[in-house]
């Protein structure tokens, strides 16, 4: 540590740029009638996604004399979704997440995201109101010209040429290959192709997408639909999208699977992953479980990483600068 | 064999790479909100200089290199190899011409050097940023000159040759930045 550690690291005039964007984002759901809601950071159960570790800590007190383990949410999605099933309408919430082991430019292991969910939505609808709420958000702080809408297959042919539905391993490896990148050894042996998909989305595509507009990624394949309905066909495609500004990914989104007995085989599978990979197995959140069980209404949701819009409406380069402490000063 | 985590990755970090001993220049942490995260490094080979990416998947390992810089004073050269000695311990190390390459043009004796030692060999030797050296060699240039604009060029002691101002003699000592070959004042 040193003297100068006590200082926040976001200019004064950035952290009134964050105020006033967290005003204007409550004004726009205010209008739109999405109900802000509150739900708690604190759980019994986990995520069992192999890609998200959860930090967790330690209760001791009245009700768990021994003590018990409960983790910190990566995502709101679960507690909002238990809403949704009890009847809350379209929600919207803004909270501190959290995720162990990623740290970076890019990366805080805490920080700001907006969630929200709009009942009797597709993901098409959700995506034309993500882009009202950048432009509504960044009130033309930063001109946009019109956004464009791209399938995961269209972006890959665009600029690998290649068919990231039905190329090979050894054909992503020829082209990360040609594109001067070298990845580890062992990757080569990987016979799951969705590690080589993001090799090349994140080395090679990013940096293209979202120049001076908002670029929606969509149409992802069915292993990566993570909690995304999957539309059956050739290939089968996941509902789900990503929001790119300037080579940054902003947003990730779903029209949401609802079907409670396909949640479960896609929670087993995950952790069935979480065995094979070496990772904790992550206690199941059944009430999440039990409220689609109950019914969750035809929805689509969002989550928005909101550091990392201020940080593209700002013009900052890395996280620390639009967050007053970030956690190398927490 | 000593190893370090993806997580251990900083700026000056001494690895093997390719069978090379290199040094971590840049580590960005890289991962789609839903997908593997990966660390994406420059790493700068410390025999060549060249700089070579290279990506991991984050939480790999990789082999640390046997890798040290120390101070020693340069006493003189064979012509073979070039001797130095730890001026604390008296130790003596000889250093091979792709050791020294270009820099031995600025190496005069009693000068404090670093050496990168791997394995305990030598791999390069860095001069001190600035040396001070005597003109052997140089036209007698213009009377009165005194801005050092154009410039002629003189050979050194080492048998370096730089460009100095018309007023500068033969039997003149001057300063030399080794880093960029410029000169920089009569000393």
């Amino acid at each position: 540590m040193t003297e100068a550690d006590w200082q926040p690291t976001a200019t004064l005039e950035v952290l009134r740029l964050r105020a006033r964007m967290l005003q204007r984002l409550r004004a726009f759901f205010l209008e739109r009638d999405v109900l802000e809601v509150e739900t708690p950071v604190l759980s019994a159960a986990a995520t069992p996604d192999p890609a998200l570790a959860s930090l967790s800590t330690r209760y001791t007190g009245p009700l768990f004399p021994a003590g018990q383990a409960f983790y910190l949410q990566t995502s709101p999605e679960f507690p909002m979704k238990r809403l949704l099933a009890a009847g809350s309408g379209s929600i919207y919430q803004l909270c501190k997440v959290f995720r162990d082991g990623e740290a970076g430019r890019l990366h805080n292991p805490e920080f700001t995201m907006l969630e929200w969910y709009r009942v009797d939505f597709d993901h098409h609808q959700l995506m034309t109101e993500v882009e009202s709420l950048v432009r509504h958000c960044i009130d033309d702080h930063v001109p946009l010209v019109k956004s464009e809408k791209l399938t995961y297959q269209e972006v890959f042919q665009r600029h690998l040429q290649l068919d990231p539905h039905t190329a090979t391993a050894q054909e992503f490896a020829a082209v990360a290959h040609r594109h001067r990148i070298h990845p580890p050894a062992d990757l080569f042996a990987h016979h799951d192709v969705a590690i080589w998909r993001d090799l090349l989305l994140t080395h090679v595509i990013e940096p293209h997408l979202g120049q001076g507009r908002l670029t929606f990624l969509h149409d992802f394949p069915a292993s990566q639909a993570s909690l995304a309905r999957v539309r059956p066909g050739q290939p089968p495609l996941a509902e789900r999208f990503e929001l790119y500004w300037q080579g940054v990914e902003l947003a990730n989104g779903f029209h949401e699977l609802a079907d409670p007995a396909e949640q479960r085989i896609r929670f087993e599978r995950q952790q069935h992953v979480r065995i094979a990979s070496g990772l904790p197995v992550q206690p199941l959140d059944e009430r999440l479980l039990a409220a689609l069980t109950a019914g969750l209404p035809d929805c689509s949701g969002v989550a928005l990483g909101f550091d990392r819009l201020v940080l593209l409406a700002s013009g900052a380069r890395q996280l620390d600068e639009v967050m007053a402490f970030p956690w190398t000063r927490a | 064999m000593a190893t370090y985590s993806t997580n251990e990755f900083k700026a000056g970090l001494k690895v093997m790479i390719d069978g090379y001993p290199g040094a971590i220049v840049e580590n960005e942490f890289v991962k789609p909100g839903k997908g593997q995260a990966f660390n994406r490094v420059k790493i700068r080979n410390l025999k060549t200089g060249r700089i070579i990416e290279r990506t991991f998947k984050s939480g790999d390992t990789i082999e640390a290199a046997d890798v040290m810089d120390v101070e020693m004073q340069y006493l003189y050269s064979d012509g073979e190899f070039w001797h130095f000695m730890n001026p604390q311990s008296f130790e003596q190390m000889a250093a091979d011409k792709d050791a020294v390459s270009d820099n031995a043009k600025w190496l005069k004796e009693q000068d404090v050097c670093i050496l990168t030692l791997f394995n305990g060999v030598p791999i390069t030797v860095m001069p001190p940023n600035t040396v001070t050296l005597k003109v052997v060699e140089t036209d007698p240039g213009l009377k009165g000159d005194t801005s050092g604009g154009g410039g002629k060029p003189a050979t050194l002691e080492t048998g370096a040759v730089v460009r100095v101002p018309l007023f500068v003699q033969i039997g003149e000592t001057i300063k030399v930045n080794t880093r960029t070959g410029e000169y920089l004042s009569r000393a």
